[in-house]
């Protein structure tokens, strides 16, 4: 794997991982690597304490937050392409469902944060899943100031809300805009059209009048170049 | 009469000066800003919900209108975190290409960059130039990828094809004639490399020109010394990357701490600014240009020495050729397997980064080993800039303003994404 192994950058990983396993392991959170990343999966009442530590502790040294992003898992590893309810008229091929991450239906939205160290030059991920009906999550604002826009974004895209935020407002939307439009659950052609009504002489909204459709179905495979000896998919990055 | 001290003023979204649809809210005391409210997301077109409904690559081609004026290092940052997922290794030669073009797109971007910031400072004549330049580079990208801009030309495996041998050639028309034609054909006699070497031998010094228009130029500094100053420590909780950084004076740059392409293989330095002023992340984004050129070079003779195949050679992920496609009939069934399905990546997630020439460019995939990105996050340096506005306007006159619009270096295509 030498496409992510720059100056020792996989070892000073290995000893990152080791380190934050030590560190937060009583905290509740488990870390993850593959593809040349690691990755903290941080309870969600932890996250302020674990920021704190993970900035001001010099064994990580992390003052650079590049990039806080929201995820809806609902849809994970579902396909669009459903052949097996259709077995005489459809194409009866490849769709297995794959259940890696154990997801639970009470955590449907994350929030993922990229960590970036310039003195140790590592990069980390945190991961934090948020409640379902109050996906609400400490704002990161205090400790890394570029949050501020990043979850501004998330909420605009996702409606996970930042708590401590000083000014979550929408940022991407349109102004008066309803929902959240990242959802997996918002149609990609969305709700509302917009028009100019000589009529009315203004701008107005109307519900949509195409119809959504698929170009692509999604298909997941399991691709044999990816099973490993014993018959057991591989983690990304691992070929 | 009654004392008015604070009032709203409406700046954009349509302003020359906003570099696109920026519409800044300011709260101005006199022609003193007190705070600045940016608004974006007017050129919003959800470019990352668009790409989980869209095999992998065909996201590729929205890659470059993200940010417009450095194309090839987003679609570079895209493939990127595709072939780590995959888990695949880019033959050798397509390294060098997409060095190259990396930092041909790296001058294209910093000469957008230069002629817009010194017209909107009030220097009409840099714009001509810069513009001047970017028009050969442009034929470069062209003659690769048939397109101007929108090149997509680097795809999962490598490039899409191998350099031309014969570089493309103006023909005589109705307004170009004779001997006018063979002025412009003149550096265009011989392949793309030649055409990249003659203008990297020229290049120096047309930076030379620009910098006596600029470097000392009295109003010039008056409009940018000690304007927008960030210190470093600043920078860095303001997330800061590329030369907004660097002008801060933090020597950070990918393509050295976390080296990518063929980046390790050629020499050049980081410059580094010391006030984090307009005017030093002027001199740092100059210097880029001349380090730029000096890649450039060490690539064009790598590439003549080193012939060799520019994408990998697996069928799962590389479409046949043109000729395979039209001429087999497994080529064929191949490529509309491809083009059609497109491949499934194992499960899992990754996140690959860029020093795009605003700053680090990075792309989150995460893959439920399906043919479509599960979610794409991509991460504009733009973004976090921008943000800063209020804090680095806060104080500064009105004119200001507009300077520090330009030394952001904003583009809305890939802020708004």
């Amino acid at each position: 794997m030498s496409s992510c192994a720059h100056n020792g950058m996989e070892d000073r990983l290995d000893r990152l991982a080791e380190d934050l396993a030590q560190a937060f392991d009583e905290s509740g959170c488990s870390v993850e690597r593959s593809c040349g990343e690691v990755t903290l999966v941080v309870p969600v009442a932890k996250m302020s304490d674990i920021a704190l530590r993970l900035r001001d502790d010099e064994q990580f040294a992390f003052e650079e937050l590049i990039d806080v992003c929201g995820v809806d898992y609902s849809a994970y590893g579902q396909s669009e392409w459903q052949t097996d309810a259709a077995p005489n008229s459809g194409f009866g091929r490849g769709v297995t469902s794959l259940g890696e991450l154990e997801l639970m239906e009470s955590n449907r939205f994350a929030a993922v944060y990229h960590l970036l160290s310039i003195t140790h030059n590592t990069r980390v991920r945190l991961r934090v899943f948020v409640d379902t009906e109050q996906p609400i999550v400490a704002s990161m604002v205090p400790v890394w100031p570029s949050a501020d826009w990043f979850e501004r974004e998330a909420f605009d895209l996702y409606g996970i809300l930042f708590d401590g935020h000083p000014d979550l407002r929408r940022i991407l939307t349109d102004y008066g805009f309803i929902g959240h439009p990242f959802r997996k659950d918002f149609p990609l052609i969305g709700q509302v059209e917009m028009r100019y009504d000589p009529n009315l002489k203004r701008v107005i909204y109307e519900p949509v009048s195409i119809d959504p459709r698929t170009l692509v179905p999604r298909v997941t495979r399991d691709d044999n170049r990816y099973l490993n000896e014993d018959g057991a998919m591989q983690e990304a990055g691992d070929a | 009469m009654p004392e008015i001290h604070n009032y709203t003023l409406n700046f954009g979204p349509q302003h020359p000066a906003a570099h696109g649809v920026l519409r800044l809210v300011l709260e101005m005391d006199g022609e003193v800003i007190e705070r600045a409210d940016p608004h974006i997301g007017l050129l919003h077109r959800a470019t990352e919900k668009l790409a989980e409904s869209k095999p992998y690559n065909q996201t590729i081609p929205y890659m470059d209108r993200l940010d417009y004026v450095s194309m090839m290092c987003n679609e570079h940052g895209y493939v990127r975190a595709i072939e780590k997922l995959l888990g695949i290794e880019v033959p050798v030669r397509a390294q060098y290409i997409r060095t190259l073009f990396d930092e041909i797109t790296r001058i294209l971007n910093h000469l957008m960059w230069l002629g817009t910031h010194a017209l909107d400072v009030g220097a009409m004549t840099m714009f001509l130039y810069a513009f001047r330049e970017r028009e050969d580079l442009f034929d470069v990208y062209e003659a690769v990828s048939g397109a101007r801009m929108h090149a997509a030309y680097y795809r999962p495996g490598g490039v899409y094809r191998d350099l031309p041998e014969q570089m493309p050639q103006y023909q005589a028309s109705q307004w170009v004639t004779g001997r006018d034609v063979e002025v412009r054909n003149e550096a265009r006699q011989g392949s793309l490399l030649d055409f990249i070497e003659d203008f990297s031998n020229r290049f120096p010094g047309l930076i030379d020109e620009y910098e006596t228009l600029l470097t000392d130029n009295r109003i010039w500094k008056q409009r940018t010394v000690g304007i927008g100053v960030v210190s470093p420590e600043r920078a860095l909780q303001l997330g800061f990357t590329g030369p907004m950084l660097r002008g801060s004076g933090i020597a950070w740059d990918l393509r050295k701490k976390q080296s990518y392409a063929a980046y390790d293989q050629v020499e050049f330095d980081i410059p580094v600014g010391k006030n984090g002023d307009c005017y030093d992340r002027y001199l740092v984004r100059v210097e880029e240009m001349r380090q730029s050129n000096r890649i450039i070079k060490q690539c064009i003779d790598w590439l003549r020495a080193n012939p060799g195949p520019v994408m990998l050679d697996d069928n799962k992920i590389v479409a046949p050729t043109r000729n395979e496609m039209k001429e087999d009939m497994e080529g064929l069934i191949h490529h509309f397997k491809l083009f059609t399905e497109g491949y499934c990546p194992p499960v899992g997630e990754a996140y690959a980064a860029v020093e795009a020439p605003k700053g680090e460019f990075g792309c989150y995939i995460i893959s439920d080993g399906a043919n479509k990105p599960y979610r794409l996050k991509i991460r504009a340096p733009g973004f976090p800039h921008l943000a800063a506005m209020d804090e680095m306007v806060k104080g500064h006159m009105l004119a200001d303003v507009v300077a520090v619009i330009g030394t952001m270096d904003v583009v809305f295509g890939e802020i708004d994404r």
